[in-house]
């Protein structure tokens, strides 16, 4: 075997750094352009209705299954510890706070790199080895317009509301969970919620954090179809960074997030 | 057409997303729209030790309204407390009593306010002059174990 | 449209890199208005690139490509899409639409860039699917089409606009004989009738001298050669006699440069 040098292992570890800022410059060019360029075709209206539904309308259902067990598992787990303290009245207060701040936001936007991101991965990858991508260019038509920026779009507009949706269905299953089945006195149960969760704190700044990461999830999702090798090897590999690179960047920026919106500095 | 179920789909979806915020504001987090209908009214503390602004003000353990500010008056070193209580409750004597309770042991602290027996009611910008601070409980503790020492001297 | 020119698109000392690899040093193409010409070279030669190279999908590292006298790597992003509107690509694959059935394919640069109404664009539609032969086909979605058919009704589409530069990519490939029959018809007859300039790049011989009035023979960053179909077939150049008759071995050769055998088997050692 070849024996690589240090200086070689230097400028392979330059070699790579070079790559990633030039994807990084390469993926913010790809956004402006896909979002502020200047559109060549008048129905993007129909398109983005389009991208709504194959983006938010078919996600709704694994949102809407998920939020309802996610809710019910927290309230019974709720319940158990805080009747070790007999405050069982506050288990609605727990639900509610926990998924409005932190799992209605983070775990909408891992279900949606899952569902949507990776289908957008592909479709856009498929299209792109299929030359699709770039017989729209030599018709005239940007693909950037076109094909990314009504997927962008549909999903920056998507998750907030599912995440919401998240969160009331969520509320739900803990609600019942609570007061139907472990006995939890439905007035204490809502009024505890009512009382300790602020609009603006708590439902405004998870709103803000699952726009954030549908703006994230979204843009890694489509740039990496778009930026793909277009071989179905290139596609499937794609399909797999958008998950995983978008379920590290949305855990990682919750931390942020979260430190700046409830951390006290 | 198939355009027109396309259509009708993203438009349920808007509705419910938007039934979810409302859903949020009004029904979880207990935001009301026209905040009119509260008034406002002052009390001072010596300690208001663990009470927080939107802590609840109760009345005969009813909910009545809540804490909307906490700040320290300047001049009296107390703890001023500023409370929105429901125009429905406008009946309050000018001398009830305010006090910091908690609820259980460990649990939140709150407003209790216990009735007078003025004619001369509450209005806006009133304030209860009657009040009974946060107990501490390291306070307590502390009074507690002094006695015990006095008494053990007496003896 | 400037005519002062007799060449739809040139090529003047155009440079093309990928990473560190030349594909292309300082070639010159004239592709002349009006005619079939042929780029021909063995696969890997970067015959696809040139292509992209005129469609302005790639930007070359020097050089200018000119087409109809404007010069591509000067052009704004805008202007681009604009002068796209003159150029038709039929892509290897065909590339159509896979959500939109033939009809709406083919009608797609109509709705695009123009407002006609609804029966005039059913009227082109059915007219250029009529030259292809294929407007019994017009409700069929594209998976339901066999690979010459999809090329033919992405031919359709490329002309639906009435193009002044048409471009094939390997429009014979893994087609049967038929097929092959039928687009070498298509492509000279469109090119006759509508007098559009055709560019044809491929690697198989037979067919596209067979249609080509003009060949360019390009490999190893170079343009091996040029000329009539004919005066290529008697070239006294052995690269291009080696391509024109398809031996094994020879100026192109059959290993890729690689040390020493012998050496590199002894290495193991």
């Amino acid at each position: 075997m070849r024996k690589t040098s240090v200086l070689e292992r230097v400028r392979l570890f330059g070699r790579a750094g070079i790559d990633l800022l030039g994807t990084l410059g390469r993926s913010v060019i790809f956004l402006l352009r896909a979002l502020f360029g200047r559109s060549s075709t008048g129905n993007g209206f129909q398109l983005l209705v389009k991208q709504l539904y194959s983006v938010g309308v078919m996600s709704l259902a694994i949102i809407v299954v998920s939020g309802v067990f996610i809710g019910m598992v927290l309230s019974l787990q709720g319940f158990s510890i805080l009747a070790q303290y007999g405050s069982e009245q506050a288990v609605g207060q727990m639900v509610a706070l926990t998924l409005l701040r932190e799992l209605g936001p983070v775990v909408t936007a891992l279900l949606f790199a899952g569902r949507a991101g990776s289908a957008l991965t592909a479709e856009i990858g498929n299209m792109k080895s299929t030359e699709q991508l770039s017989s729209l260019a030599m018709i005239g038509v940007d693909p950037l317009k076109y094909i990314v920026a009504p997927r962008l779009w549909a999903g920056f507009i998507s998750m907030p509301l599912l995440a919401m949706i998240f969160s009331v269905v969520g509320i739900w299953g803990g609600s019942m969970v609570a007061i139907d089945w472990l006995g939890v006195y439905e007035g204490s149960f809502w009024a505890n919620m009512q009382n300790s969760v602020s609009f603006r704190e708590d439902v405004l700044n998870g709103v803000i954090k699952s726009i954030v990461f549908a703006f994230v999830v979204t843009w890694i999702a489509v740039f990496q179809g778009y930026d793909c090798e277009p071989t179905s090897e290139g596609i499937s590999r794609a399909t797999t960074k958008t998950v995983v690179y978008a379920s590290l960047a949305v855990l990682g920026l919750d931390f942020i997030l979260t430190a700046l919106m409830f951390g006290d500095f | 057409m198939q355009n027109r179920t396309l259509e009708v789909g993203v438009g349920l979806f808007l509705l419910a997303g938007l039934l979810a915020f409302l859903l949020l504001a009004l029904r979880v987090s207990g935001l009301t729209v026209g905040a009119d209908n509260t008034y406002k009214v002052y009390a001072s503390f010596d300690n208001i030790a663990g009470l927080t602004v939107r802590s609840k003000v109760t009345m005969a353990g009813v909910t009545i309204g809540k804490v909307s500010a906490i700040d320290l008056d300047r001049d009296s070193y107390m703890g001023r407390v500023t409370m929105q209580l429901d125009e429905a409750v406008n009946n309050l004597p000018a001398d009830s009593t305010a006090s910091i309770l908690t609820a259980g042991l460990l649990g939140e602290k709150y407003i209790g306010i216990s009735v007078g027996g003025e004619e001369e009611v509450l209005g806006e910008g009133g304030t209860i002059h009657d009040t009974q601070s946060s107990l501490v409980l390291e306070d307590l503790i502390g009074k507690f174990l002094l006695n015990s020492v006095n008494k053990d001297q007496a003896n | 449209m400037s005519a002062e020119s007799p060449y739809a698109v040139e090529l003047k000392g155009v440079s093309f890199k990928r990473g560190e690899r030349d594909i292309f040093k300082n070639v010159d193409i004239h592709i002349p208005r009006g005619k079939v010409t042929g780029i021909m070279g063995p696969s890997g030669c970067g015959k696809t690139t040139l292509l992209r190279l005129i469609a302005a999908e790639l930007m070359p590292s020097q050089g200018e490509v000119r087409v109809n006298g404007l010069n591509l790597p000067s052009l704004s992003r805008g202007e681009l899409f604009d002068m796209r509107k003159q150029m038709g690509v039929l892509f290897q694959s065909g590339a159509l639409f896979t959500d939109l059935d033939v009809f709406e394919n083919v009608a797609f640069p109509l709705r695009v860039h123009t407002q006609l109404p609804e029966e005039m664009i059913r009227d082109i539609v059915l007219m250029k699917l009529q030259a292809v032969g294929l407007r019994g086909a017009v409700e069929l979605m594209p998976d339901e089409l066999s690979g010459g058919m999809k090329r033919r009704v992405a031919l359709a589409r490329a002309i639906v606009l009435d193009p002044q530069i048409l471009i094939y990519d390997e429009p014979f490939v893994g087609q049967d004989p038929i097929a092959m029959g039928v687009l070498v018809r298509l492509i000279r007859l469109l090119n006759d009738a509508l007098g559009i300039t055709s560019i044809v790049v491929s690697h198989d011989l037979a067919e596209t001298a067979s249609i080509a009035d003009y060949l360019y023979v390009v490999g190893d960053t170079q343009v091996l050669g040029q000329g009539t179909p004919a005066e290529l077939m008697d070239s006294d150049n052995p690269r291009i006699r080696q391509f024109m008759q398809g031996t094994p071995d020879g100026p192109v050769p059959f290993h890729f440069p690689a040390d020493n055998y012998r050496d590199d088997l002894l290495r193991g050692r």
